[in-house]
């Protein structure tokens, strides 16, 4: 899950990593009021106005100004809330900015990257800092890898002052600032390791021309199961960010994402749901969503598994591909008669069934008046499928 | 021969009162599986599965009683981590975890204090092991296996079913077959499976099915280009998958160059994998190649 700036440095503060800090403004009314108290809070005439969506590349894509007074802070607000922002990570669709962030401004002197992520073939931790702040570290990463610095934290353990000393050596940073960068470097990885998160990002970590070492950016990324002892992020989450389908297939339990295609899928299990959207591929077709109905599936599932298909108008066919372990073959048969009967489907279906009970499944599929295109194996099926989505488009 | 789990694994149910630790327990006796013992924490001293089973506090207790090996742990998400360390601490050799969306944080305690006793971990978020016709220790259908000569390694559950269902069509049975699980940190990975299927006498080939996300299957292919002479089939799961959307396994997720499924093809293709494009090719292909 992940969370906006303005919220991301709420939580940095109260793990005590200084930020650029500010006031948030939802609807245009209180602009005004809104960009006077940050002057008034931070003792500063000019501020940096901030659209808060999901997404990075915010300041190539137009979505934050810097304002050098009050006139110009109001008519960068005007701008920026309410426009479509298009960023590299957005899509050629963009977000609708709904939040802008008005914030103190800072002269800058260097610029910093410093991240927290889980290094997965190491099983640790790994905090990394670089002189490259404010740019792609991607890039960094790619063509200069030896600019960026790692650390890797015990298991058991905190970043310790050695370790965080490694760090902000690495950033040649003078005696006073390298006491600053030791004790944010960890609160940082207090609170990374205290809020259960996957990522935390800051890019740019500032030195101010007043020798003050500020979090610019706060980047969060949570860990979605454990969320259940996160209440507080949890109660951050901006349901404006998520795709709606997503949201309503997780409130059935079901594991939804839509893609571009015309062939929807229902498949339990992840792994056999990516390969049944591959074969779709292979075949000629193109995949429409990934749909993971999960080890529980039962006629309700696939009720609302069609349902959440058939809201996308792209779907010409669908495919059911289903492995019975956990899962009654014969229980996914009858979800399928009584979802075609109760929800009335106009697209072909074509279903596969395989593992326990499916030949009591094939047999209620044969007995019953619903018309789906029976399939007796992986390859046949995506055959199947991928030739009635195209009879269906012509 | 086969790996990790025989006839003599005697086994322990982490949850075994619960609706899941109850009804895969029935399955894994009908199996054959050898369960002397429970643990459900509150409930030691009662029995479980119409009476047939004592039930512990703790898998300490249940150990000693019962002298088990190996355990399976079938508990909620919030406890799973510390139902591994219990395990481990109790000195059980073989540790198998069904539980789903225990947090990263958990497990990367649980993988440190598992690893620093050696012991062997399977998954979490995981379908199991099964040594054909001798002990399963999972939730996946046993009727669909075949004894034979074939390992089978997967980061998930139903496709491992497809993989083994392919074989069977080809009248190529299996030895072992586990899935290790799709999250961010798991217990054995598919390179230390590889490992002891090479070691394993009656294993003559291996099929190792990966996924998107991680590049644990790009480690497994470079320890096989140099240590592996048994014959590989392999696929990985998501070349349709987008980056950077969680495709249901929380560590399924494209994240960086080598994590999407056609950079791991090419690697394991030139560490001299037989690589599936489609997976519907998995079984024909080993029969080709063995």
């Amino acid at each position: 899950m992940k969370i906006h700036e303005y919220q991301g440095k709420k939580i940095l503060s109260k793990f005590n990593v200084p930020v650029q800090d500010g006031f948030i403004i939802n609807d245009i009314k209180d602009a005004e009021n809104i960009i006077q108290k940050v002057q008034k809070t931070f003792n500063t005439e000019d501020v940096i106005v901030k659209a808060q969506i999901h997404a990075g590349g915010r300041g190539k894509g137009g979505g934050v100004k810097y304002a050098s007074n009050f006139t110009k802070a109001l008519s960068y607000t005007k701008d920026i809330l309410g426009m479509n922002l298009v960023t590299h990570q957005t899509g050629p669709e963009g977000k609708l900015v709904k939040k802008v962030f008005i914030t103190e401004a800072y002269d800058i002197k260097r610029e910093y990257y410093a991240a927290i992520t889980l290094d997965r073939s190491k099983k640790m931790d790994v905090f990394m800092v670089s002189t490259e702040g404010g740019v792609n570290i991607e890039e960094v990463a790619e063509k200069t890898p030896e600019k960026i610095i790692k650390t890797w934290i015990h298991p058991m353990e905190y970043l310790s002052t050695k370790e965080a000393e490694k760090l902000a050596i690495g950033l040649n940073l003078s005696n006073n600032l390298k006491k600053d960068a030791i004790k944010i470097f960890k609160n940082m990885y207090k609170c990374y390791k205290d809020m259960d998160t996957t990522l935390l990002e800051i890019n740019p970590l500032v030195v101010t021309e007043q020798e003050k070492v500020v979090a610019l950016d706060a980047k969060f990324n949570f860990d979605s199961n454990a969320l259940f002892r996160q209440q507080d992020v949890l109660k951050m989450q901006d349901l404006d960010e998520e795709d709606p389908a997503e949201l309503e297939a997780s409130e059935f339990d079901l594991n939804y994402v839509k893609l571009e295609g015309n062939v929807g899928c229902m498949v339990n299990g992840a792994g056999l749901a990516m390969a049944t959207m591959d074969i779709i591929k292979i075949s000629g077709g193109k995949p429409a969503n990934f749909l993971d109905v999960g080890g529980k599936a039962n006629a309700d599932t696939i009720k609302n598994g069609f349902k959440i298909i058939l809201k996308d108008k792209n779907v010409k066919a669908v495919l059911i591909n289903i492995f019975g372990g956990i899962v009654r073959c014969d229980r996914v048969a009858n979800g399928v008669v009584q979802a075609v009967n109760d929800l009335g489907l106009d697209v072909p279906v074509v279903v596969r069934l395989e593992g326990t009970n499916a030949e009591i499944a094939k047999e209620i599929l044969s007995n019953s008046n619903v018309e789906i295109i029976p399939a007796n194996n992986l390859q046949d099926a995506a055959n199947k499928v991928v030739n009635v989505a195209i009879k269906e488009k012509n | 021969m086969s790996i990790i789990v025989n006839k003599r694994t005697k086994v322990l149910v982490q949850g075994i009162t619960g609706s899941e630790g109850t009804f895969h327990s029935k399955q894994m006796i009908e199996y054959g599986t050898n369960i002397v013992s429970g643990v459900t924490p509150g409930k030691g001293g009662t029995k479980a599965l119409d009476g047939k089973v004592d039930v512990f506090n703790s898998v300490l207790d249940a150990k000693e009683a019962t002298d088990a090996n190996a355990s399976i742990i079938f508990v909620p998400p919030a406890y799973a981590g510390s139902a591994i360390i219990e395990s481990a601490e109790a000195g059980i050799e073989t540790i198998v975890c069904i539980s789903e969306g225990i947090p990263t944080r958990d497990m990367i305690k649980a993988k440190h204090i598992v690893d620093e006793r050696n012991i062997c971990l399977i998954g979490p978020n995981c379908p199991g092991i099964i040594t054909v016709d001798e002990c399963k220790l999972g939730i996946m259908p046993g009727f669909i296996t075949q004894k034979g000569n074939i390992g089978v390694i997967s980061k998930s559950g139903t496709l491992t079913y497809e993989a083994i269902y392919q074989l069977v069509q080809n009248n190529l049975g299996q030895t072992t077959a586990l899935g290790i699980g799709g999250d961010p940190i798991i217990g054995t990975d598919m390179k230390d499976a590889v490992k002891l299927f090479e070691e394993d006498k009656e294993t003559d080939g291996i099929v190792i099915i990966g996924e998107i996300g991680g590049t644990m299957e790009i480690e497994s292919a470079m320890w096989i280009k140099d240590n592996v002479r048994k014959p590989v089939v392999g696929f990985i799961a998501g070349q349709t998958a987008p980056a950077g959307k969680r495709m249901g396994h929380a560590g399924a997720i494209i994240s960086g160059g080598d994590e999407t499924a056609r950079a791991k093809m090419d690697i394991m293709e030139k560490c001299g994998i037989n690589v599936c494009e489609s997976p519907s090719e998995i079984g024909k292909k080993m029969k080709e190649i063995i």
